[in-house]
């Protein structure tokens, strides 16, 4: 006898629809399984057979051939156990195969019957929505995350048994309601915890509200990360769309499955290879980048990085999406996110006053940093340890991250309205074109400007990137025009040339 | 088109065919080579001895001036010889003035390279500080501005921040290579050689082609603080091989001048003890200036700047500075970076982005690889 049943394996951070096929015949005891299984795949025999024989089920003492269709795709991971199990029980007639119409399955199986929780339950309702199926079955611990899915019916089921009871009409399926969003207080840092760095929070600022990747310069305890980790508190919370995007990476990824409140914060540590940054693998993972989708990826100490890592950034920065190529299969994960690195301004770390290092040796260390990463980054700011007065005095409290947020805000409703109908959502992803038709200077900027490009200071690439940064400083003010002072501004967050006049 | 006799081109070849033995001989670098390179041919070729003696008697019998000269012409190199009028008669006071000079680039009366005929040597460190090379740009700048010829040997560090000021300044710059004048050395440094090539002179002791030695270093220091009525010390260490050129001049009893570094400063360690031994302290290009012309000099008017520096050069120290731009510029000086110069000048962070960035364009500040400012030399 033969049953099908419709499951979702996942691919990259998507899920493409399997068909399990099983077919019982008479003949020796057998259970074999077909259609490019992993090892993990493979075992999943052993989980059905003691699953459903400690559920009080029968596993048909034939010769039962499974086949995970399409059978041209590798398949890994535990997910496809349920599905198995399912279609064992209605090619043996133990359940109605009519009932599994339009049902799709998945999760993994305990040897004693119990359906454990599975990653990328989101990115498998998603496709099952997709799909066109109307029910799906999942472990009930992945239920609250699946049911995000609007418009699919989600089936949250803790044990086989309670399926089979489930398929027989024995027993209905309590209803499952979809994640909500933590309600506990927001674990995100404040921006008011930070004393003084006045300017590297406003270069915080301007890369929140434009977009823009940013660099931090400054010796080790000036106070780098602590406010990078405040960049995801001034972004705009993120829309129910970019939350859905956010949730599923991050499910896919085995990290949670709870509905994103705040947009990603991931700081992978310099020793990174540039599969873990960007993704990769035999079977192929998000990297950091495709975590910190729609968020923020920070790079501490960006020039201990390896330099293939940080080559492997370039093109995802540019285009907002990675694509991997390995052996038959080729995925793209997205990658929108801010940069924000940090490095110190020399080898030796320490502060400008007891640094000893030569002219020599701070241009060889800034030659460490790639040339053409650098290219993407839009502002670079000086961070110094805080003064002794900020540090000890009792100042007056600093402005909160939810003013700052206000702000960016509005900033970015600005941007959006300006760049309607154009793929980018802020100034910093304009392209050379949008830049010249949205970013125009008048009156003493322009003048501005052309001393700066004819003193030999400003390449053409320097010449949009301070455009851009101009806009968006020009936007956080309410300006309609660029000002001479947001001109002004932008020239001051430029990276220097290596090698002019000094070095 | 050249002006060497034939036996001094002959020398000038011998001694470039001889560098490799001459290299075997003076086991420790910073020995001077000034008492062998003075020996008549005969006496050089004994004192080489060896392979290297037979080698360069055949090639003394062998040489073909003709050809030699084409290879000159081939190469765009000048020879001007010892005996020429366009011999710079400065360097004849060396104990061992080199036979011919070669030279590439825009002139071979070095005397007529600039509307001034003054030189001064700027020689540093390799491995200088952003201070020394702020220092030894601004030098070159403002000497270069007036017309002086500035000599240096092209090398990292202090002596091609010194060539840059210079070129920058539309000044007239000469370097003094170790080895051929053709061939650029540093190569890192080659796009400054061609800059200096099509404005200045390039100058050796060495025939084209000729790669340099470890002893041809010390041997150009020579013909530096030859050329140079006053040689600087930028920067240096102690030991360092850029105070013999300064030992150089001393011997000559030219004006050795030093500019004071921090004390504290492990690069700054030779240019401060110069100092204390009696060299003239130099902070300012004005400071050379006076040396060389008395008090007050101000060089033939504006040369021909490029425009930036131009503006610069138009607005003496601290004129047109407010208050609040000075208190900017002493955090800054101070080490406090940008917060400081919140704190201290009471601006949001904002206006104190747009008000350094001001002050970049006017030339009071610069900024560094990773966007650090740093206050320029130019207005104190």
């Amino acid at each position: 006898m033969l049953a099908s049943v419709a499951t979702f394996g996942l691919e990259g951070v998507d899920a493409r629809e399997i068909t399990v096929e099983v077919d019982v015949r008479r003949g020796l005891p057998a259970f074999t399984i077909v259609g490019l299984p992993d090892v993990a795949v493979r075992e999943s025999r052993e989980r059905v057979r003691a699953a459903l024989l400690n559920s009080s089920l029968e596993f048909p003492l034939s010769r039962l051939t499974a086949n995970l269709a399409p059978a041209w795709v590798r398949k890994a991971g535990p997910g496809f156990d349920l599905a198995l199990a399912v279609c064992v029980l209605a090619a043996s007639g133990q359940v109605p195969s009519g009932r599994l119409e339009s049902t799709a399955v998945c999760g993994e199986l305990s040897l004693s019957g119990e359906v454990r929780p599975v990653r990328g339950a989101l990115a498998v309702a998603l496709a099952a929505r997709q799909a066109g199926y109307g029910r799906l079955i999942v472990p009930v611990d992945n239920a609250p995350e699946a049911a995000l899915a609007e418009g699919l019916e989600v089936l949250g089921l803790s044990s086989i048994g309670r399926i089979v009871d489930l398929l027989h009409d024995r027993r209905a399926a309590e209803p499952v309601h979809a994640s909500e969003a933590d309600e506990a207080p927001l674990a995100t840092p404040d921006l008011a915890d930070v004393r003084g760095q006045a300017d590297a929070k406003r270069a915080l600022e301007i890369a929140a509200a434009g977009g823009h990747n940013l660099l931090m310069v400054g010796p080790p305890g000036a106070g780098k990360t602590m406010i990078a980790r405040r960049m995801p508190g001034i972004l705009p919370p993120p829309a129910f769309e970019e939350a859905i995007e956010i949730t599923r990476i991050r499910s896919v990824a085995g990290l949670g499955g709870r509905l994103a409140r705040e947009r990603p914060f991931r700081a992978p540590h310099h020793t990174v290879s540039a599969q873990g940054l960007v993704g990769g693998g035999s079977h192929p993972r998000p990297g950091e980048i495709t975590l910190a989708h729609r968020g923020v990826l920070f790079l501490d100490e960006l020039a201990e990085f390896s330099r293939a890592a940080l080559e492997a950034l370039r093109q995802p920065l540019e285009d907002g999406f990675v694509a991997i190529t390995r052996g038959q299969r080729s995925l793209v994960f997205p990658s929108q996110t801010t940069l924000l690195a940090a490095c110190n301004p020399c080898s030796c770390g320490l502060v400008p006053a007891q640094c000893e290092c030569s002219a020599t040796e701070r241009a060889r260390y800034r030659r460490r940093l790639s040339g053409p990463l650098l290219d993407r980054i839009d502002l670079v700011c000086q961070v110094s340890p805080p003064l002794a007065l900020q540090l000890v005095g009792r100042e007056s409290p600093a402005e909160g991250s939810a003013e700052v947020r206000e702000r960016v805000v509005a900033a970015r409703q600005r941007q959006l309205r300006r760049l309607a109908g154009c793929p980018v959502l802020s100034n910093g992803g304009m392209d050379g074109r949008m830049t010249r038709r949205h970013a125009v200077l008048r009156g003493s900027a322009v003048q501005r400007m052309m001393d700066v490009v004819g003193s030999g200071g400003l390449t053409g690439r320097g010449h949009d990137r301070v455009l851009r940064l101009a806009r968006t400083i020009a936007d956080l003010a309410g300006r309609a025009e660029i000002h001479s002072d947001d001109l002004d501004e932008a020239l001051g967050y430029r990276l220097g040339t290596v090698g002019e006049a000094a070095a | 088109m050249s002006d060497a006799c034939d036996l001094c081109l002959r020398r000038a070849y011998l001694i470039g065919r001889l560098a490799a033995s001459i290299a075997g001989l003076l086991d420790r670098p910073r020995r001077r080579a000034a008492g062998l390179l003075a020996l008549p041919e005969e006496d050089l070729i004994g004192a080489v001895g060896g392979e290297g003696a037979d080698e360069g008697r055949l090639f003394l019998d062998a040489f073909d001036p003709l050809a030699a000269r084409e290879l000159l012409t081939e190469a765009s190199v000048q020879a001007v010889c010892r005996h020429a009028a366009a011999y710079p008669e400065s360097l004849l006071a060396l104990g061992d003035p080199p036979a011919v000079l070669f030279m590439a680039g825009a002139c071979r009366d070095l005397a007529r390279l600039g509307p001034e005929p003054a030189a001064v040597a700027l020689v540093g460190t390799r491995n200088p500080s952003p201070y020394g090379l702020e220092m030894a740009y601004e030098l070159g700048r403002g000497l270069g501005a007036a017309g002086v010829t500035v000599i240096s040997g092209l090398a990292l560090g202090i002596d091609a921040a010194a060539h840059r000021g210079c070129v920058d300044a539309g000044g007239p710059a000469v370097a003094v290579l170790a080895g051929g004048p053709d061939v650029p050395y540093p190569r890192s440094n080659r796009r400054l050689y061609e800059r200096i090539r099509a404005g200045g002179v390039i100058v050796s002791e060495m025939p084209p082609g000729q790669r340099a030695y470890r002893w041809s270093f010390p041997a150009r220091n020579r013909i530096m603080a030859g050329l140079a009525s006053i040689t600087v010390v930028v920067e240096a260490a102690d030991p360092s091989g850029s105070l013999i050129t300064s030992v150089f001049a001393g011997d000559l009893g030219r004006t050795v001048a030093a500019v004071p570094g921090r004390v504290t400063s492990r690069c700054s360690a030779g240019s401060n003890r110069l100092l204390g031994d009696g060299a003239r302290m130099v902070t300012c290009a004005q400071d050379l200036l006076d040396e060389l012309y008395g008090v007050g000099w101000q060089g033939p008017g504006p040369a021909a700047l490029p425009p930036g520096v131009q503006a610069r050069a138009d607005r003496s120290g601290g004129e047109g500075l407010g208050p609040l731009e000075v208190r900017v510029l002493d955090a800054l000086e101070a080490g406090l970076g940008i917060d400081g110069v919140c704190a201290h000048s009471g601006l949001p962070a904002r206006e104190a982005r747009a008000l350094l960035s001001r002050l970049e364009a006017s030339g009071h500040l610069r900024r560094d690889g990773l966007g650090a400012y740093r206050r320029t030399a130019a207005f104190r």
